[in-house]
């Protein structure tokens, strides 16, 4: 399934990947089911999902003797986010283009469709979901698009595969097919020598292209784009019957996205999540794997047998299968407590993806993501930083402008804990009780939205308009679903086990020549005297370092109260990134913003925990063991008031220069 | 009036997208100048969601205070 499969981040151009010079690209709206497709083609796996921006990771395969490539879901040839100038260059490279468009949508769809025509591309329409339109009661006159566009199509079933054939075969019969005709008046305008698909885009003003052909661009975005609407309504309406039906779907739909029930209905989504993932997974699971299998069998084993290779008082023993050890700790674990996890957050958001249930999510908090200068759309690699930071760091490339992508990062790298990372945590706080755990929420959710608030209002700027395409709901696919959750699972071990053995090494070589004792003594006031926390809590945040949840895993083996939990937890949470997610870090912001985040971290990190162990202190002093949280919690509130106070002072100044130059109106 | 003056349920017709990215965004959508939307969803202080045939897309408020549209019914 691997072997003929490739993939690479698609930075900058498409033209940088190594690609043959005749390949063939599926091009099409986001959720048109060009991942599908191109698996059922190359019998390869390219992620599937229902968001907009999940192909940024361009795929390509073999399929035969051609390539084929994914390319990211766009609604039309031009530059207005980077995911489509990646898909424009791939493009405009392409020797046929299988356009792969929802039956369902035709009115949106053909747009590109029309547009790559435009473009004087050789293409084949692949026309999908004829299952759903079917079953919409649709009648859609296949021959007579394929008469009016001049291109074959060819009405697939991508889940299925039905069609897919047929497909295969007609794609020898791609073809340039019949253009707007005010794109041809306005071609005459460029030298001859610009080749169309160019030429297209210099007349729709496209800077990037007009500049490498040293030309002006062309001021006729309005006028073709207009004219192309206008042919594919007129296509259209000749072509599709469609009867107005209401599916369950658009009913459910519209439920998830009013504040009620849609808040409540998220909120039990949450809470069932951490019911299954934390006391499911986390507290049987875990257990069994870990201390049942791992830590009996295994781990003796090992050190039964390192001891006679090496004997049992060397100090290669104990980096090897000592505390820390390389082979005993990490494999333990790694299989034993990140591998359940990390499989259990991925099915969970995979199903999430699959449904289409996060772009609702993105309404519903549009407002509320509103107060700290993010529209819904950031909530979506918000929430994909639940599965991993890293992934979700080049995820916010799908955000529309530089401060949304600023802002999203910032709360990435502070406060946003990773699938293993929550994993182990949950584990934690499920022991320490369900007060812990609301404390614990409460403080991480404090920092975040503080963070926020307070960036937003240093951050010149405003929160750029939601505008999200809502795809249907959908039951989730099994196959998908399994599929996608296997392969993340797999990517995340393989990217943090070499990590954890690397960590392990050093605490190891540390731990054997004495360093970390040094180390604990010299952090003492700040863990002991700061945090209150014993004082082998630095060989934690030592792990932390390297990874997050390596550090919580530190914790774990500490005897710490309820209160300890709650502040090494929070502690940890807002600790730096892992070192993978640091690096992405350091090359989507540059060295010294990276730096700066990372320094940030570390600082608030330190600074919020020893504000909860204080807090929590004064709570019991004033008001007993049974009170002390509160005033930990009065001081959320009053952080987040403090930073609201803030960020609206600011927002009212702004305003005032905006009064003075009078906004664009309606009219 | 402007969208997000519009109620849960009306249907209008899009008269002009101040905004010359938004308005090139909607064309592309099917629902840009000149087209009639359904208003599926109106969320208190939040986006709206307008739908054409099968194509829903959600509004932010700041958008929809600069798009004037015009009530058919
Ligand atoms: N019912 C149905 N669903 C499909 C079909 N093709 C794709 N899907 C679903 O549509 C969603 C988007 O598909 P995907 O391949 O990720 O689209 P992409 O964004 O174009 O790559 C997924 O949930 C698929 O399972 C189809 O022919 N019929
Ligand atoms: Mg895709």
């Amino acid at each position: 399934m691997s072997q003929c499969c490739h993939s690479v981040h698609a930075r900058g151009t498409g033209g940088a990947l190594p690609l043959p010079p005749d390949f063939i690209a599926l091009a099409g709206n986001p959720n048109a089911g060009k991942s599908l497709l191109f698996q059922r083609l190359t019998g390869a796996y390219a992620e599937v999902s229902n968001y907009p921006g999940t192909t940024l990771e361009i795929t390509w395969g073999r399929w035969g003797s051609e390539t084929l490539v994914d390319t990211p879901g766009v609604y039309g040839l031009s530059s207005f986010n980077p995911e489509e100038q990646v898909a424009r260059d791939i493009l405009l490279g392409a020797r046929r283009v299988i356009n792969v468009v929802n039956a369902t949508h035709l009115e949106r769809d053909l747009f590109l469709t029309q547009q790559l025509i435009d473009a004087g591309l050789a293409i084949v329409v692949a026309l999908n979901m004829m299952d759903e339109a079917e079953a919409l009661g649709l009648r859609i006159d296949v021959e007579g698009l394929s008469r009016e566009l001049g291109v074959p199509v060819v009405p697939i079933v991508a889940r299925t595969g039905r069609g897919v054939d047929r497909l295969a075969e007609a794609v020898s019969r791609a073809a340039p097919g019949r253009p707007t005709p005010a794109v041809i008046r306005r071609l005459g305008d460029l030298p001859p020598a610009i080749p169309r698909p160019e030429a297209l885009l210099i007349l729709e003003g496209d800077p990037e292209v007009a500049g490498r052909w040293g030309e002006e661009p062309r001021p006729f975005r309005d006028e073709l784009y207009r004219a192309r609407r206008e042919r594919v309504e007129g296509i259209c309406a000749r072509v599709v019957s469609l009867p107005a039906q209401e599916t369950w779907g658009d009913r459910l739909s519209r439920l998830l996205i009013r504040p009620f029930p849609g808040l409540p209905i998220l909120a039990g989504l949450l809470w069932l999540t951490y019911k299954a993932v934390g006391e499911g997974v986390a507290g049987s699971l875990v257990g069994l794997l870990e201390e049942g299998l791992m830590q009996r069998y295994y781990e003796p084993l090992v050190r039964d047998l390192v001891g006679r290779l090496v004997g049992e008082e060397s100090p290669l023993f104990r980096v090897l299968a000592g505390e820390f050890g390389v082979l005993t700790m990490t494999v333990t674990y790694v299989v034993g407590v990140i591998l359940p996890l990390v499989a259990a957050f991925y099915l969970v958001l995979s199903i999430l993806e699959d449904t289409g249930y996060l772009p609702r999510i993105a309404t519903l908090l549009d407002r509320v993501m509103g107060a700290i200068g993010l529209n819904g759309k950031a909530i979506i690699p918000l929430i994909l930083g639940l599965g991993c930071v890293t992934m979700a760091v080049i995820t916010t490339r799908m955000l529309s402008s530089e401060r949304e992508r600023r802002l999203a990062t910032y709360l990435l790298a502070l406060a946003v804990p990773c699938s293993a990372q929550l994993g182990v945590v949950t584990l934690l706080l499920a022991r320490a009780g369900v007060g812990s755990t609301l404390l614990y929420a409460l403080v991480v959710l404090t920092v975040f939205v503080s963070a926020g608030l307070l960036l937003d209002a240093l951050l010149p700027g405003e929160a750029p308009p939601l505008f999200l395409d809502l795809p249907p709901l959908r039951l989730p696919e099994p196959r998908n679903v399994l599929l996608k959750t296997w392969v993340r699972t797999r990517h995340f071990l393989t990217e943090a086990t070499p990590l954890f053995a690397l960590g392990a090494l050093v605490l190891g070589v540390l731990e054997v020549t004495g360093i970390l004792t040094a180390v604990q003594g010299w952090l003492a006031p700040l863990t002991e005297g700061w945090l209150g926390l014993p004082r082998e809590a630095a060989t934690a945040f030592v792990m932390g370092f390297v990874r997050r949840d390596f550090g919580a895993v530190g914790m774990s083996t500490m005897p710490l109260t309820p209160a300890q939990t709650v502040t090494a937890l929070a502690t940890i949470t807002l600790f730096v990134p892992c070192i993978a997610s640091t690096l992405v870090l350091l090359k989507e912001r540059g060295r010294a913003e990276g730096a700066l985040i990372w320094l940030a971290a570390v600082a608030t990190a330190f600074l919020v925990g020893g504000l909860v162990h204080h807090s929590v202190r004064l709570g019991g002093a004033i008001l007993g063991a049974a009170g002390a949280p509160w005033v930990t919690v009065l001081g959320c509130a009053a952080a987040v008031a403090g930073a609201a106070a803030l960020s609206q002072a600011v927002r009212h100044r702004r305003l005032g220069a905006m009064e003075r130059a009078p906004e664009e109106a309606a009219d | 009036m402007t969208l997000a003056e519009a109620r849960t349920g009306e249907k209008v017709r899009i008269e002009r997208i101040a905004d010359p990215e938004f308005r090139l965004l909607a064309l592309r959508m099917g629902i840009g100048e000149g087209e009639e939307v359904a208003l599926e969803e109106v969320i208190p202080g939040g986006p709206i969601l307008v739908r054409r045939q099968r194509q829903r897309v959600a509004v932010g408020r700041s958008l929809a205070r600069r798009i004037r549209v015009h009530l058919v019914r």
